[in-house]
């Protein structure tokens, strides 16, 4: 049987991956270039016995997909930089908490107010380092529709695998265009739930990671009490400033996600075996750099594309792999500098790395590329 | 016979964290006794709090307990609600968290009229900071940050909570327990927004600042300041002055509740 297909805007088919993966929550404030995944969920949700909220503002919305996650409903919000600015402080909650939820950005141009219209790629580093403290980060970066929903299917799977906010990074280029979208038969996409307790509520502890990094998760409303803070907590969940239990809780809270790497992790290359210049893109800038690529080919050069579709961990092997292979890396981003930091840090200086960047509203076009790897080639 | 609170206490949390005086504890004690008077399953209970000395409290009850972040209790505690309507929620906290930093959660909890219970200790003071003045310190106060009076006008939280259109708001003091679980049951038995204003002292940050000699003065203070609003029918203006009003200020049992609202929307999504 043909699958059913449809002609999908990116924010449309982010809203569709989540129903797909059992999203059973969506709290929520108004926010371009975002608003389409709200009100795509408005309809859906409650068609599958989901609930859908408009919170009052950006911190609730957040606030209200942790709680509605520990009831166990798989829980999402989606906005825009600066209401991903706002949560910070929950999104920091959700992760010392350990409460799996779904945080969409589609990216627009800053800081502040910025051009709330107009694309940006300049949250990446917000994504990892904007809330406080130490915490270990999954963003994933989608570059086409079609990807949009499945990156969505699989970032509702990390979170509840990996008992974590997941945020979903595009930018709104990717947001806004229409493509063609084939839906996955139900089962074809894998979809993960939480893993529920072995133990019985007597002996259950919200935080004991004797039997794996990541401890079961028990939902509020079932046989199961216990308690959940933002304080440093011991196993029990219970706060705690013993230095030995803090010490240890912080670290596992990051070794869950930097020890499974490999299964976390998510790239495409395109023509990189022989590469001796790598653009390395992400969302919509891929589509440029994939476009300078092949051009680049034509005149003879050995470009090659890396795009990291898992953002956060960084791609350090590979990256790193990359800069012993080529003689440059063209970072291309629409920021003026972030994603490059990073490359610069693990390339070691093994090959020249250089940044293309734009902030003006207008996509990095393929000639802006190609004009970079001429200069540095 | 002594009441047994104990089966309702988490062991191993107590001492708790208030200090000599405070009236949190005579608050949490009247939770208790409202929560086992309306015979609420514990399991099927969260109790949810932001940040402060009186957001401490959930951690000792049994029960499914959510300490949030600072003033975000109503915002988590309406998701909990929205996702599982079946669960009684309760939040409590102080006025500095509930009015200042969760204020437009608290307004907006109470705009929506989501079915749950807010027990607001109204103390005048972020008292875990060290004293500092909140929207309920009264203007020319001392507090920490207020070196020559407070200049603020201050918040009547339970007039808020009407204005925002909760559907229970009741008021009391710590210097009367039995009305702090007779007012708390009826907030929970209440199908609606229930806010319960309770006004306990802080003698450590509030009391010493404020020229109140002791924490038996301060209770005086409450007695002498609340009137129930029978009595309050019957008084003047004039008396009136200086005092506040206790027991239920408000009650409206016609406004629908918004998980039931959402309830109509998921059957008209699905075509019922």
């Amino acid at each position: 049987m043909a699958k059913k297909v449809a002609l999908l805007q990116g924010n449309e088919a982010c809203a569709q991956g989540a129903v797909y993966a059992g999203a059973k929550f969506f709290g929520g404030y108004p926010i371009t270039p975002s608003t389409e995944v709200a009100e795509v969920l408005s309809v859906e949700l409650p068609k599958v016995g989901g609930k859908f909220i408009q919170m009052e503002d950006e911190i609730a919305a957040m606030a209200s997909v942790i709680g509605a996650s520990l009831t166990g409903a798989k829980s999402i919000t989606a906005t825009s930089g600066p209401g991903v600015s706002l949560k910070q402080e929950l999104i920091g909650y959700a992760c010392i908490a350990e409460v799996p939820c779904v945080i969409i950005n589609v990216m627009r141009g800053g800081p502040s107010t910025g051009m709330p219209t107009g694309p940006g790629q300049s949250d990446v580093m917000q994504a990892m380092w904007g809330t406080h403290g130490d915490h270990a980060a999954i963003a994933l970066v989608p570059d086409s529709c079609q990807e949009i929903f499945t990156e969505t299917v699989r970032a509702f799977n990390l979170a509840e695998k990996y008992r974590m906010p997941v945020q979903v990074l595009f930018d709104e280029i990717v947001g806004h265009m229409r493509e063609r979208i084939e839906f996955p038969e139900p089962g074809e996409l894998e979809v993960i739930d939480r893993e529920a307790p072995s133990v019985g509520p007597d002996d259950y502890k919200p935080y004991d990671s004797t039997k794996g990094q990541i401890p079961p998760l028990a939902d509020f409303g079932s046989e199961y009490k216990y308690h959940v803070t933002g304080l440093n907590k011991a196993d029990d969940g219970f706060p705690t400033t013993k230095a030995s239990l803090v010490d240890a809780e912080e670290r596992r809270q990051i070794d869950k996600v930097m020890d499974n790497i490999a299964d976390i992790e998510s790239n495409e290359e395109y023509m990189t075996e022989d590469a001796e210049v790598i653009i390395w893109a992400f969302g919509s800038t891929s589509r440029s750099a994939r476009y300078a690529v092949n051009e680049l080919r034509k005149e003879g050069i050995k470009a090659g594309m890396f795009r990291p579709i898992t953002l956060w961990p960084f791609p350090a092997k590979r990256t790193a792999e990359l800069a012993d292979q080529a003689k440059a890396i063209v970072v291309a981003e629409m920021n003026l500098g972030q994603m490059v930091y990073e490359v610069e840090r693990v390339a070691q200086g093994n090959c020249v790395v250089v940044h293309e960047g734009r902030v003006d509203g207008d996509p990095i076009n393929p000639g802006q590329i190609m004009d970079k790897v001429k200069e540095v080639l | 016979m002594a009441y047994d609170y104990e089966k309702s206490i988490r062991p191993g949390k107590l001492p708790h964290i208030w200090c000599p005086g405070c009236g949190h504890g005579i608050v949490m004690k009247g939770l208790i006794r409202a929560m086992d008077t309306c015979e609420l399953d514990r399991k099927n209970t969260a109790i949810v709090s932001g940040i402060g000395c009186a957001s401490r409290l959930p951690g000792y009850l049994d029960a499914c307990t959510l300490h949030t972040a600072h003033g975000r209790a109503a915002a988590f505690a309406t998701g909990v609600k929205m996702a599982k309507p079946e669960m009684n929620v309760i939040c409590c906290g102080g006025d500095g968290d509930g009015t200042a930093i969760g204020g437009n959660h608290f307004i907006h909890a109470c705009r929506r009229n989501i079915d749950m219970t807010y027990v607001l200790m109204n103390n005048y003071i972020y008292g875990m900071t060290g004293g500092q003045f909140s929207p309920c310190t009264p203007t020319g106060h001392n507090a920490s940050t207020t070196p020559y009076g407070n200049p603020d006008p201050i918040f009547d939280i339970s007039k808020l909570a009407i204005g925002s259109g909760a559907t229970f708001v009741a008021r009391t003091t710590a210097a009367h327990p039995r009305e702090i679980d007779k007012l708390i049951t009826q907030g929970i038995q209440h199908k609606g927004m229930a806010v319960i204003e309770v006004i306990d002292d802080c003698p450590t940050t509030y009391g010493r600042r404020n020229k109140f000699r002791s924490v038996v003065d301060m209770m005086k203070r409450l007695k002498t300041e609340a009137v129930p609003v029978k009595a309050a029918a019957k008084m003047t203006a004039e008396q009136l002055e200086g005092k506040f009003l206790t027991g239920i200020l408000f009650q409206d049992t016609e406004k629908p509740e918004y998980c039931d609202q959402y309830a109509e929307v998921i059957k008209k999504a699905q075509g019922a």
